[in-house]
């Protein structure tokens, strides 16, 4: 399909630009594509557009130029009707964490079980069995407002890995957080991508990974660079 | 199945929040139930006044009152005359005796009457028509007046027509009224649903980002109007109750002294559903139409 996609490309961006209503150019012919099972960092400054490629990926905005490819899927041509479903593919880690406060610990990782349907037995298992992976079962009825920063963290996870997405797509999970707790975060998604999740994520954290030596996208004012 | 589970989950979590915010529920709710109480009070009198008026028009009679001075000769006359006339089904004679007589046994006018000293009263026939048929009536109340010693020909059920005409204009009041009610609840509802979207923004918003369709997000917003609705339909019920229990109470008194049986009918099972069918429908429909104005403000960034 595309000169860069293998057969099993999970996500694939082609010559994809994105220029913001008011003229800012936030990604400028960005190419690249991700295989099923991979774990993929996309660092850069802050500015580069890491936020403006994940939410590409996701439909939440539409490129000017260019094409995004999900798992076959041609987002660019998907009818809007199309996108909640679409949407569910998809564990999401939001930059600014998009937390409900005024609902419990329980409610916030239950959200996208009710929103899928799932039946109140299933969706109470399935949640618990999300709290404990991040290690905050015993804290489902606390508020969010309750938690330290790594706490919110993790509980934003669980709400990712609690409808078993095939793709996670994370923006900045280890923000303001330190090293050792950062480490531990990284640890819990190469968990999750040891169990075939394809994993996205976003940081502006270079030194952090680069131990890992995972493979990386950088991106300098909106483009690749290598 | 699952799909029933999942509406009675947003019913109930919508009944939830209604209960959550118990004081400005309750203060919707009471507008609600009094706007809508307007109508369906009104319309209930007109329901019962027609009833009334209908029990009184069934009987078509034509009251014929003689001249005071009228001898029984005279008073013969227009008998062989009522006889002939085959409109006319029975006619009962009241002599003015009988009249006064009658008169003394009502509270509080024997003393008046005992002062006048002479009877005041005239000879009567009242008259009943073998058909309901205006015309009849009209025709025999246009001969009556034109024989000799008949003072004043009376048709007992015009009043009742007029009254039914009157309830005809009534109850197109009450129509218009009921549309302006129902105009101020669905803006009521409107309005209540807004204030909810603008606090639930980020539920909303979270919602949309992570697969939520349009139909899920609007779902307990509809629910809530309509739950909202149908308690102010409730609530328009209870105080149409306790109204005609009070009229009842006072009616009963009046009853006394005219020694008929007045009383308001409740509310019919049929009237109580279409209020309150009707009512949450309303509260479905503000709530519908404030969803649609709103909900696509909120697009997530
Ligand atoms: N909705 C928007 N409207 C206009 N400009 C935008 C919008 N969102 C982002 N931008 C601009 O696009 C550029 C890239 O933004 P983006 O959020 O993708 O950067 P980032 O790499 O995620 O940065 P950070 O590390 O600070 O999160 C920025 O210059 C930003 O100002
Ligand atoms: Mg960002």
């Amino acid at each position: 399909m595309n000169a860069e996609g293998g057969r099993n490309s999970m996500i694939q961006v082609s010559h994809v630009s994105k220029r913001y209503a008011g003229g800012y150019e936030a990604l400028r012919d960005v190419t690249f594509s991700v295989e099923s099972g991979e774990m993929v960092f996309i660092t850069g400054h802050s500015g580069a557009g890491k936020s403006t490629l994940l939410k590409l990926i996701t439909a939440i905005e539409r490129p000017t130029a260019g094409s995004v490819v999900i798992n076959g899927q041609n987002v660019s041509a998907m009818k809007a009707g199309m996108i909640p479903f679409f949407r569910r593919n998809f564990g999401l880690i939001f930059q600014d964490h998009k937390l409900l406060f005024d609902r419990n610990v329980f409610d916030n990782v239950a959200l996208p079980l009710a929103i899928t349907g799932f039946p109140r037995g299933e969706i109470a298992k399935r949640t618990r069995a999300a709290l404990d992976k991040v290690g905050l079962l015993g804290r489902e009825k606390a508020r969010p407002i309750a938690l330290s920063g790594g706490e919110q963290q993790r509980l934003c996870i669980a709400r990712a890995i609690v409808n078993r997405p095939a793709i996670l797509l994370a923006d900045e999970p280890t923000g303001n957080l330190d090293t050792a707790y950062a480490a531990e975060i990284i640890a819990m998604f190469r968990s999750f991508n040891q169990v075939g999740v394809t994993v996205v994520i976003a940081t502006h954290d270079a030194d952090m990974i680069e131990r890992l030596g995972p493979r990386i996208l950088h991106l300098d004012h909106g483009r690749i660079a290598a | 199945m699952n799909w029933l589970l999942v509406h009675l989950d947003t019913l109930r979590e919508s009944l939830g929040r209604l209960l959550h915010q118990p004081v400005a529920s309750a203060l919707n709710v009471i507008v609600m139930g009094i706007a809508l109480s307007l109508p369906a009070g009104f319309y209930l009198g007109l329901n019962n006044l027609q009833a009334f008026s209908r029990q009184l028009s069934s009987d078509p009679q034509v009251s014929i009152f003689m001249e005071v001075d009228a001898g029984k000769a005279d008073v013969a006359a227009v008998e062989q005359r009522l006889k002939a006339n085959p409109d006319i089904g029975r006619v009962e004679f009241i002599s003015r005796d009988q009249a006064l007589a009658r008169l003394k046994r009502s509270a509080g006018l024997s003393d008046v009457l005992a002062n006048l000293g002479r009877n005041p009263l005239p000879d009567a026939f009242v008259v009943t028509a073998r058909s309901n048929d205006p015309a009849t009536l009209e025709s025999l109340h246009d001969q009556a007046v034109k024989w000799p010693k008949v003072e004043h020909v009376q048709l007992d059920a015009e009043w009742a027509r007029r009254l039914d005409a009157a309830l005809n204009v009534g109850r197109a009041l009450v129509t218009l009224l009921a549309i302006l009610l129902a105009v101020a609840l669905v803006a009521v509802t409107f309005n209540t649903i807004r204030l909810q979207i603008l606090t639930r923004r980020d539920e909303i918003e979270v919602s949309k980002l992570i697969g939520a369709t349009n139909p899920f997000i609007r779902r307990p917003f509809l629910y809530f109007g309509a739950l909202q609705g149908l308690a102010g339909g409730l609530a328009a019920w209870a105080i149409v109750a306790v109204g005609v229990l009070v009229l009842n109470i006072q009616l009963a008194d009046l009853s006394g002294l005219y020694g008929a049986l007045f009383k308001l009918e409740w509310p019919g099972t049929g009237d109580t559903l279409t209020l309150l069918a009707f009512s949450a429908l309303l509260g479905w429909l503000g709530a519908w139409l404030s969803v649609s104005r709103h909900l696509w403000l909120i697009e997530p960034q």
